[in-house]
């Protein structure tokens, strides 16, 4: 049920709704992505929706355009029930969305893209020079200057998005959503298109505002909407709350009881790296001359944005990057090699996108589990897997880490994503390794299956494996790590023990790049 | 109250009714099997003699043969369109061998191999055609439909030019050579069963085997479930690749041997187009085009599916043109119901979990 939480608003009760929704939910295998959900959209107006990651923003917005079914609920437009069955119906009901990707034709112009699938044609032959005409109209109306015949490929990210909103217009959209559209701006493309949606608005378009960025969403939002784990918790005119009031309803309550500490024992040096680089092609560096050590029982933090070599870092680290280079050491042994050898000598890596990376999702939760220990399992011959022993490391790790599944030959794709994390993490468990590297680990799962991968992690310190843990989330950094390193652009910018290290430290180091600390040289 | 209850009877008694449904879904290709064979034996009275059974099961080894190479490389994620010409080669390979052996001209002399020997030397042909297809695809990064598309033009050529386009033909040996009894391999029998039935339930059991409890198969159903993921998880993708289209050239030469044998004949034209009738095969079977899902069981029924057809089909007297209107139909419908499962139980999935809410 929607509980209470909505009363508290004070929303004139005449504002014009343009758009709602009735008690969406949304199933997928394993997980309820949305339940329940009366969404308000006000007419003319910047409605801005936030939540974290996992919240079911997308999935909501999925739905609202017509690129997901809900399993139950109603859309109701203009106080009509509307069936929104493809993108298409979504179209001609006036509803668009831009999003984080850019499905733009980068071989094509700018007025191709614009009029792409609704070409203006006369006699069956597409009317260049019209195209052309209402394609530079409606940059104008944005007052953007721009010449439609440029190549789509030739506009920064920042143009390009503003050609997709013009897409949008072209097609009499009245509602747009804009999927985190800034996150690949720079700050002044970022002051364009706020200039862009403000004029929107001025036109009467009524705007939905996806973003993470929460100083933004107070900056540009009429009114805000709070989305927690697939539940709409919190609606309000952004005028009458703050950023405390955001953080405060999108976290909820449970972050005190969602981490793990207990005192851990921090014994020798297991792993040690240096200057461990990878080039980026066309110069510059994707991980510039990294080192750093790592300890038994240790975990080790890092922190830094999208992009900042964090991922890359754990590549060259399993070996999955024939191009790194640079010296690592684990108990004293030099390693390098296949990630075959890597594995066998004691790496193991979950990797960030579970279902692209560590999952064959055709397979059952106990292939999945087995995958890279297939050697282990095998008869006295060492000819055949025994199934005896299969059966017993399956279940043995399904326990260990309580995996919630009925039966081991159940396709992984039909559990939840906290879930099936833990299938990649017993993957990489069975291998025996004696570094674990968990790259952003919660990512999409849900605060109980946090808990519970952060309770993982504990366990496995005290048993004297070295962690290492990507993250971007500040407080699981801060609360779960006993050293921090922060990397920003291949660089390490900062290292931090558990005492020493504060949110601000960390943001700080996360985006200069030039206050480069602890000895590390090179640009 | 009561109506709750009664809904969620309604829902359980609804869930077996899905669930028998399924079972039959997950079983088609055997149901299928069942159908066709009911329907020939009630249209064809002596349809389902033993001799009969025989002879189509003959035929059926062939594609099934094929078949079972040819899943190996679906189940990679790959395909392998060069096994028809590798048939062709090795038949000729093998008349090659027979007829002429093998001239070691620094001695000036001329090597009639062992029958045993012509065999193995052949498929050891197949193996390195195979071979050359998996490097090129692994270390060039040729797309596999490519690498053997080439693959089928060159093999293809390769035995047409091995006796000038002429037929090695009364592929019987001399006694004085000592490399009698190629033949046998066509028309000799164990237990009433011919050789190359007997090959086929081999090869079947020894692929089966492969596929679900040696290492080796459960790489290859992951690199076609999720490349990358193999990749991290330490399997040596480029050698399994590799692999499994050497076993697709070993599959095909052991083809171009029984054919050969049982024409006591060698023509460079042997095998063509078999590599599509053993990709239907494959997928009639269940297994998917996009890799990583699939059973050799499910290709060798599937093999049977289409060998059972194309007999009954000749013996209720269809031309050859409505042969391959209805074999086409049955493939294409053999996928639309395959697709249809899979959203099946995706579905069933969901409501499960929305039962149990």
């Amino acid at each position: 049920m929607g509980k209470s939480a909505l009363k508290d608003h004070s929303i004139d009760e005449d504002t014009d709704i343009i758009l709602r929704t009735e008690n969406i939910t949304k199933l997928f295998p394993g997980t309820v992505a949305l339940d329940q959900v009366n969404y308000n959209i006000y007419r003319g107006k910047i409605n801005v929706l936030v939540g974290e990651n996992g919240a079911g923003k997308s999935t909501l917005m999925k739905i609202l355009v017509g690129n997901e079914k809900c399993t139950k609920g109603k859309v109701i437009l203009e106080g009509k029930e509307i069936n929104l069955s493809s993108p298409q119906d979504a179209m001609n009901y006036g509803i668009s969305i831009i999003y984080q990707e850019l499905d733009l034709c980068p071989n094509m112009s700018i007025a191709e893209n614009i009029f792409l699938g609704s070409e203006i044609v006369n006699r069956g032959v597409i009317d260049k020079k019209k195209q052309h005409e209402l394609a530079q109209k409606l940059l104008q109306r944005l007052e953007q200057k721009i010449d439609p015949n440029t190549l789509v490929s030739e506009l920064r990210v920042g143009a390009q998005q503003i050609v997709t909103i013009v897409k949008a217009l072209s097609q009499d959209a009245r509602i747009l959503v804009m999927d985190e559209p800034t996150s690949a701006l720079s700050t002044s493309e970022v002051e364009t298109l706020f200039r862009v949606i403000y004029e929107l608005k001025e036109h009467g378009i009524t705007v939905i505002y996806i973003s993470h960025k929460l100083d933004e969403v107070l900056q540009i939002g009429d009114y805000i909407t709070v989305l927690r784990d697939g539940r709409l918790v919190a609606e309000d005119a952004v005028k009458n709350i703050n950023m405390q009031w955001v953080i405060t309803k999108m976290i909820g309550r449970r972050l005190d009881r969602l981490f793990v500490s207990k005192k851990h024992k921090i014994g020798k040096v297991l792993l040690n790296v240096e200057d461990l680089t990878l080039p980026r092609v066309g110069g510059g560096y994707i991980v510039n001359h990294v080192s750093f050590k790592l300890n038994e029982g240790e975990i080790l933090g890092i922190y830094g944005l999208k992009g900042a070599g964090r991922s890359e870092l754990l590549e060259c680290l399993i070996g999955s990057n024939v191009l790194a280079t640079g010296k690592i050491w684990l108990e004293g042994r030099e390693i390098n090699g296949n990630i075959l050898d890597r594995i066998q000598s004691g790496l193991a890596l979950v990797p960030e996108d579970r279902q692209r990376d560590g999952l064959v999702l055709t397979m059952s939760v106990a292939n999945n589990i087995i995958l890279a220990s297939l050697k282990k399992l095998l008869n006295h011959f060492g000819l055949f897997i025994e199934s005896k022993k299969e059966t017993k490391a399956v279940n043995n790790l399904i326990k260990e880490l309580s995996i919630k599944v009925s039966d081991p030959s159940s396709i992984v794709d039909s559990l939840s994503g906290g879930n099936q994390q833990k299938v990649v993490v017993a993957k990489g468990l069975l291998t025996d390794p004696k570094v674990l590297m968990l790259d952003e680990p919660t990512r999409g799962i849900d605060v109980g299956a946090k808990h519970e991968v952060f309770e993982i992690m504990q366990k496995l310190a005290t048993k004297g494996y070295g962690i290492i843990f990507v993250s971007s989330e500040l407080k699981e950094i801060l609360a779960m790590s006993d050293r921090v390193l922060v990397m920003s652009k291949g660089v390490i910018t900062g290292k931090y023990t558990k005492d020493t290290a504060t949110e601000a430290q960390l943001v700080n180091a996360s985006v200069d790049e030039n206050s480069i600390k602890n000895g590390v040289k090179h640009k | 109250m009561e109506g709750s209850s009664t809904t969620q009877k309604k829902k359980v008694h609804s869930m077996t009714k899905i669930d028998l449904f399924q079972l039959l879904l997950r079983g088609r290709v055997f149901l299928a099997l069942v159908v066709v064979t009911v329907v020939f034996a009630l249209l064809s009275p002596g349809f389902l003699r033993v001799a009969n059974i025989i002879i189509i099961s003959k035929h059926v080894a062939i594609n099934a043969l094929l078949g079972i190479g040819m899943t190996f490389v679906i189940l990679s994620g790959g395909i392998d369109l060069s096994v028809g010409s590798i048939v062709g080669l090795s038949a000729m390979i093998a008349g090659g061998l027979i007829k002429e052996g093998i001239q070691l001209s620094i001695f000036g002399v001329i090597v009639f191999p062992h029958i045993w020997m012509v065999i193995i030397l052949t498929l050891i042909v197949g193996i390195l055609m195979g071979a050359i297809n998996g490097l090129v695809i692994t270390r060039f990064k040729v797309a596999p439909f490519i690498a053997t598309l080439g693959m089928l033009y060159v093999a293809r050529g390769l035995a047409g030019l091995r006796n000038n386009g002429y037929t090695f033909s009364n592929l019987i040996g001399k006694p004085e050579y000592g490399n009698t009894g190629f033949e046998q391999l066509g028309a000799g029998n164990f237990l009433g069963i011919d050789y190359s039935i007997w090959i086929m339930i081999i090869f079947a059991l020894v692929a089966y085997f492969v596929t679900m409890r040696l290492p080796f198969g459960r790489h290859v159903y992951a690199i076609g479930g999720n490349r990358r993921t193999a990749e991290l998880s330490g399997v040596q993708v480029n050698r399994c690749e590799t692999i499994v289209y050497m076993i697709s050239g070993l599959c095909a030469a052991m083809v171009g041997l029984i054919i050969a044998s049982q024409l006591v004949a060698a023509h460079p034209a042997t095998g063509t187009g078999f590599e599509l009738t053993a990709i239907a095969a494959v997928v009639l079977g269940g297994t998917s085009l996009m890799g990583g899902r699939g059973s050799i069981f499910g290709t060798v029924i599937g093999a049977f599916v289409i060998g059972v057809l194309v007999d009954g089909l000749v013996v209720l007297g269809f031309s050859t043109f409505l042969q391959n209107i209805i074999k086409g139909t049955v493939i294409v419908a053999a996928v639309v119901v395959d697709q249809a499962q899979l959203r099946m139980q995706e579905k069933i999935r969901l409501q499960k979990q929305e039962l149990s809410l």
